[in-house]
């Protein structure tokens, strides 16, 4: 229970102060301590770590890796797969997701308020619920197990025409692309020399987004890729827990799931300044 | 020359449909025909007996009779729920508790741009991966096991898969973790954007922190979190990498862990596209009445 000094007065800002860092540490420790154990397990040889958890690092990093590479799963060419499906996907999303905003940004043509409102509206739906019908469609196209049924649909990426769309209505003016018009700028070279470089902190927040999106997506690519040499990091991942584990050198099950997730870890360290700094300014305003 | 104008601006108007372009050639291909597809299938008998092809044959609604008369489908609905709940509970709790401290200028916290890289990281982190991490880390011979036997609190391997409260709760512990970040970090763009005029004057009325919290910050806030529990629940619904990663598809101890999508890639690695559809279509559905919320709410802010 609280006494009558606290309820009159609340704790002190001293005594709040400690409480919250002492439980924003807390959530902290949380939130990193898998990455730690992680990094420990993945310099550690399998008959280390059957020993017991330590907290120092061994030696065993590059012999893991090279276990790793050498092995039965071509986690090389996933690397590169995952990269070009990556890329891929988040280049045409972001380039023709800002197409689509400029589109209902600029121009007053009929329809426009629907056409809007319809994006808005197939926002939510989830990949899954038109999964049967897109692995049918892509066996029909003999596109199955390629690449390319996983980057040409970013084109259309209603979440990031979404935020490309509230970037613009702030920071976009009109009267731009008027003066574009009047210098005699066709409209192409207005959207891809004037408008660009305007949006440029919208399309790298967004750009990450993407590329993290694609680089993490498991449910779609296992449904399409079938040939090993043809999959992506998380459809190989998932081969690995469907391998009997037990038999498995639990230091290259470490040093994968590191080098699978460390290429985000980096670019976000890079780059916190810039995500966090959008999540807590543009995503939601009440 | 004025009518010369207004024609021209109607003729660069014809530039939006052409800018739309890309947008629409490539939904109607990649998610509209699929839909369509979807729907189309789930009205025919069509599956594999073993070696066998069985239709398709038109058999109207009698796959969503069989799926929605049959228990598993609640029970996975069930369990997609419960793990769901687990998760988001504690995550908005936390949130609303890290947002506040980090919004409330009297705490004048330090290191806030290190915390929120922080809590935020999992967030962006493979969920496949992450899965996999948390499985090798909970096994039989795991850090977590070797832990606890060495400090002598337990003396055999707790096995962490064979249980319907730890599998769940690390599912559930899981999807907390990747998405407590992501929900302080919403929260608190919605509590900056509250007038601090209200704080001043609550505080002058000698409000307590607690106060402040509950009868001015909760009520403000109530559209956001609104927003913030049907997002959830709308991705929740979605819930498959973690579980199907965590327990290699099967949803163990006897399929308490097995969520709706996870049986949905059962439908389509099996190639029962006629059941398949219709659990996709009663997803649609399900997806299609919670955005109308979302919907709502991002229309309201559009105006506003």
């Amino acid at each position: 229970m609280e006494s009558t000094a606290n309820r009159n007065h609340g704790m002190s800002v001293g005594a709040r102060r400690v409480l919250a860092y002492v439980v924003l540490i807390f959530f902290t420790i949380v939130c990193l301590i898998w990455f730690y154990i992680l990094i420990i397990n993945s310099t550690r040889s399998h008959a280390e770590m059957t020993k017991g958890f330590t907290v120092i690092p061994s030696t065993h990093f590059m012999d893991n890796w090279q276990n790793l590479v050498n092995g039965t799963l071509p986690i090389a060419r996933g690397f590169i797969n995952s990269l070009i499906v990556s890329f891929g996907s988040a280049i045409l999303c972001v380039y023709f997701s800002a197409m689509t905003a400029y589109a209902i940004h600029t121009y007053r043509f009929k329809g426009r308020d629907a056409i809007a409102a319809f994006i808005l509206a197939v926002m939510m739906i989830p990949g899954q619920v038109t999964a049967l019908g897109f692995i049918q469609l892509i066996g029909k196209m003999k596109l199955d197990d390629t690449l390319i049924p996983l980057i040409l649909p970013a084109i259309a990426s209603p979440v990031t025409y979404f935020y490309m769309r509230q970037y613009m209505q702030s920071n976009l003016p009109m009267s731009l692309v008027e003066a574009a018009r009047i210098d005699g700028s066709g409209e192409f070279r207005t959207y891809n020399t004037i408008m660009f470089p305007l949006i440029k902190p919208a399309l790298t927040v967004q750009l990450i987004f993407a590329f993290v999106g694609s680089w993490n997506n498991y449910f779609t690519p296992a449904l399409i890729l079938h040939t090993d040499v043809k999959k992506t990091l998380p459809v190989l991942i998932a081969q690995l827990r469907g391998a009997d584990y037990l038999r498995f050198d639990m230091g290259q099950i470490y040093i994968m799931i590191a080098a699978s997730i460390f290429p985000v870890v980096i670019i976000y360290l890079l780059l916190s300044k810039f995500i966090v700094g959008e999540m807590t300014s543009g995503a939601v305003k009440g | 020359m004025e009518k010369k104008k207004t024609s021209k601006v109607v003729k660069y108007n014809k530039w939006g449909y052409i800018f739309l372009a890309p947008f629409f050639i490539a939904y109607i291909i990649f998610s509209f025909i699929p839909l369509v597809t979807t729907i189309y299938n789930s009205f025919f008998e069509n599956y594999r007996s073993g070696l066998k092809q069985i239709g398709p044959t038109f058999i109207g609604i009698k796959n969503y009779v069989s799926l929605l008369g049959a228990p598993e489908i609640w029970k996975y609905l069930g369990n997609t729920l419960i793990m769901w709940i687990g998760g988001f509970i504690p995550q908005i709790l936390v949130a609303l508790l890290l947002a506040y401290w980090f919004s409330d200028p009297s705490l004048r916290l330090k290191g806030q741009r290190f915390f929120k890289t922080a809590i935020y990281m999992p967030n962006l982190i493979m969920a496949s991966a992450f899965a996999m991490l948390f499985f090798a880390i909970t096994s039989d011979s795991g850090p977590i096991n070797q832990i606890l036997i060495s400090l002598n609190i337990i003396s055999q391997p707790y096995k962490f898969m064979e249980h319907i409260g730890s599998a769940r709760a690390l599912v559930a512990f899981m999807n907390f973790l990747m998405w407590f970040g992501n929900t302080t970090l919403l929260l608190l763009a919605g509590m900056l954007g509250i007038d601090s005029a209200l704080y001043e004057a609550a505080e002058v009325d000698g409000a307590t922190a607690s106060q402040i919290f509950f009868n001015i910050t909760l009520p403000i806030l109530k559209p956001i979190l609104i927003y913030v529990m049907v997002t959830s629940l709308i991705g929740g619904l979605q819930m498959y990498d973690v579980p199907q990663i965590l327990t290699n598809g099967r949803g163990n101890p006897m399929a308490t862990t097995t969520t709706v999508i996870m049986n949905l890639n059962q439908y389509l690695t099996s190639k029962n596209f006629g059941m398949g559809g219709a659990l996709s279509v009663f997803m649609f559905f399900v997806t299609a009445v919670l955005s109308l919320f979302v919907f709502r709410f991002n229309s309201r802010k559009e105006e506003g």
